[in-house]
């Protein structure tokens, strides 16, 4: 890593060396060629919020990262770990790396409480007890410490969104995932998902988030990434990609979503 | 329709909680719901009980009320009552029961049924006392229960038994299994030089002689039972058990291996399964009483038995695979994602997240095969085994009762359907208990 001083984020945050590189990545479905050229950098603690039409391959980046999709061509190092077919390597990368996805994936079958100790048992061989004091300590910081022994079905969206996000900090990664968090929500339930997301943001988490909460951008991200036909098509903070937008695209998008 | 006068209006927000309408209470209520709603279901419902007006006495008449339960035989029954003649079961009763095992040792099986059916509570009723140490007892009946009915040397049962829970600690230990297997199957080995007497080593003469002669230890001693002997509900409780405790296992690691991304495990599973499942039982009973000898090396032999339930087993697991296979598919991709996100191998996400689910969902398919084969287990009957059908067959050559054809196969009907219900209850009550959504 040549980047040894550190730098400045929009919002007067220092920032530390890159936890994640992506260098000329390249990936294909089949004949489909889904993301092209693409090149991201991303320092510990910073907030990077990722927008574009749907199909843009937003999503397919982010699954990227966590090798949730094979990436055909270029690099990606996470935390210095290069992705590669070594599921060593995989799994390193997944121990630090937390996701929260749109239909909260969380596990039916166990309670809130075993969904958040159930990778720390087993992944990081914590013992039981640990965990589940772990557990609590995050399920309080999402608010939702009185659920615990309840199933997911049992719980609201909102309140099935925060225990994914709390079941990912019982891990302790390094970065966050977001993919599209707040877009199976009831618009009601959507602002106390934003509000932890927010909180989370405020304590230096490195947070890649692929979404449309516009106010969301505004208010915690370091830069704002554009994405359309699988390419990065503009990358800048969030008061300069929202007042002046370079592209004729981003333009176009931004009109698009700011008008309702 | 507006009545303002018995209902009363509330404010927004105000509105307290009510119970539910009058309305599922009272014979007559439920009656006139469930029985007769609509024209057509007033018409079903008369039908149906005119049906049972007219052939449930003589249903009872025959089976209950005129039928002779005691007699010498049957003439004696017939002169006695015009009804069943269950005189004839309550004699052949023991034989229904044992088959033709020597009645000296009769002892034996009911000793094993016993321990059949504490494990089965062991393993089925959640919240039983001591479920943990007797868990162990569990996993140790199959063997005693095989020692029990075929009888031989109980020294060799017990360091064989030894072995087996020196294994299980280890691992309920937490060793990584791949050192564990290296103990098991040194072990193994070494109880078999010293103790079970020597073996050749395959492809070469060499002769490894045993140590010591567990014969003289004769005090354990059961005497030897011949499979042959075997028979009726224990044969069917034998091949039953033994095909669903083992082809549910075999049934998730080839539905797990068909969906592998490894193509010789992937094609080798869909091979075993297309082709067992693509031929009838009847087939593979007889491959296995005649033909597996000339396959198998010469001067193999392979008891009978053994061959019978292999094969009910094999058969039962590709059915099994299927299942399961539909109950992987079930299970929303984003499980498995949501596992790979944080950190989970295959294994364990396959053990903790997948299977719970897909076994769940499939749990009514999964009894379906069970009871399947638990009532396939009469084809046996095609190649000498003297499973209930094969007695009641045998019986009924028998002068002395000939022509209670009824008696002897409404009795076996009973029998299964008693067991089988009881499977598609415990499937029902499994369902519900596992339910954790919410509730209806």
């Amino acid at each position: 890593m040549n980047n040894t001083e550190n730098n400045i984020s929009a919002t007067g945050r220092a920032l530390g060396d890159s936890t994640i590189e992506i260098r000329e990545m390249h990936k294909w479905y089949g004949e489909f060629h889904v993301l092209r050229d693409i090149n991201l950098d991303v320092k510990s603690g910073e907030r990077i919020v990722v927008c574009g039409p749907s199909g843009s391959g937003k999503s397919t980046m982010i699954r990227c990262i966590n090798r949730l999709e094979e990436h055909q061509k270029g690099d990606i190092i996470v935390d210095g770990v290069e992705l590669t077919n070594d599921l060593k390597n995989i799994e390193a990368v997944r121990r630090e790396v937390g996701m929260v996805f749109q239909h909260f994936n969380l596990f039916p079958h166990l309670t809130v409480l075993e969904n958040c100790t159930l990778a720390p048992i087993w992944v990081r061989k914590q013992p039981k007890a640990e965990a589940e004091a772990t557990a609590m300590k995050y399920l309080e910081r999402v608010k939702i410490p009185d659920q615990a022994l309840k199933y997911p079905g049992q719980l609201s969206g909102g309140q099935q969104q925060r225990v994914a996000i709390a079941r990912s900090l019982c891990m302790s990664p390094k970065v966050m995932l977001f993919d599209e968090p707040t877009s199976a929500l009831d618009p009601e339930m959507i602002k106390e998902v934003l509000d932890v997301m927010i909180e989370l943001a405020e304590e230096g988490m490195t947070m890649i988030c692929v979404t449309h909460e516009m106010g969301f951008a505004k208010t915690v991200a370091d830069r704002v990434i554009f994405m359309d036909e699988g390419q990065i098509i503009e990358e800048n903070e969030p008061e300069q990609f929202f007042n002046n937008p370079q592209s004729e695209r981003t333009q176009l998008f931004l009109s698009q979503i700011l008008a309702h | 329709m507006s009545n303002s006068t018995t209902e009363q209006k509330y404010e927004p927000g105000k509105h307290p909680s009510m119970p539910p309408p009058f309305k599922t209470r009272g014979i007559m209520l439920w009656l006139r719901e469930n029985l007769f709603s609509s024209p057509t279901n007033i018409v079903l419902s008369l039908l149906a009980i005119y049906f049972l007006y007219k052939v449930l006495p003589g249903v009872l008449d025959w089976t209950l009320f005129d039928a002779a339960f005691v007699g010498e035989d049957r003439n004696a029954c017939k002169a006695k009552a015009g009804g069943a003649c269950w005189a004839f079961i309550g004699e052949r009763l023991r034989l229904f029961t044992y088959g033709f095992y020597p009645e000296a040792e009769r002892w034996r099986v009911n000793l094993a049924f016993l321990m059949l059916v504490l494990s089965c509570i062991v393993l089925l009723w959640e919240n039983c006392p001591l479920r943990k140490p007797l868990m162990g007892f569990v996993a140790l009946f199959p063997f005693a229960a095989a020692f029990l009915l075929v009888g031989g040397n109980g020294v060799k049962l017990l360091v064989a038994l030894a072995c087996i829970a020196v294994v299980l600690m280890l691992v309920y230990k937490g060793f990584s299994s791949l050192f564990v297997m290296i103990i098991a199957i040194t072990a193994a080995v070494l109880a078999k030089i010293i103790f079970f007497g020597g073996f050749q080593l395959p492809f070469s003469d060499l002769q490894i002689q045993g140590l010591v002669d567990l014969d003289q230890y004769d005090q354990l001693n059961l005497k030897k039972v011949s499979t042959d002997l075997f028979g009726g509900f224990m044969l069917t409780l034998i091949i039953g058990v033994t095909g669903i405790a083992f082809s549910l296992p075999i049934g998730i690691l080839l539905a797990l291996g068909r969906q592998s991304n490894l193509p010789i495990v992937k094609y080798a599973c869909v091979v075993f399964i297309e082709f067992i499942r693509g031929v009838p039982l009847i087939t593979l009973l007889f491959v296995a009483s005649t033909m597996l000898s000339y396959f198998l090396p010469p001067g193999t032999t392979f008891n009978l038995l053994i061959r019978v339930l292999i094969m009910v087993t094999l058969f039962a697991s590709a059915y099994m695979a299927e299942v399961v296979r539909g109950g992987l598919q079930a299970v929303h991709r984003g499980q498995s994602e949501a596992a790979d996100a944080l950190g989970l191998k295959y294994w364990p996400s396959m053990r903790l997240i997948v299977l719970p689910q897909a076994l769940k969902i499939s749990i009514p398919a999964i009894v379906n095969t069970f009871i399947g084969l638990y009532k396939d287990s009469t084809l046996v009957i095609v190649i000498g085994l003297l499973d209930p059908l094969g007695i009641g067959r045998a019986s009924l050559a028998d002068t002395k009762w000939n022509g209670l054809t009824n008696e002897v196969y409404l009795f076996v009907a009973i029998f299964f359907f008693i067991s089988c219900y009881a499977m598609a209850r415990y499937s029902l009550y499994l369902e519900n208990k596992l339910h954790t959504g919410h509730k209806r």
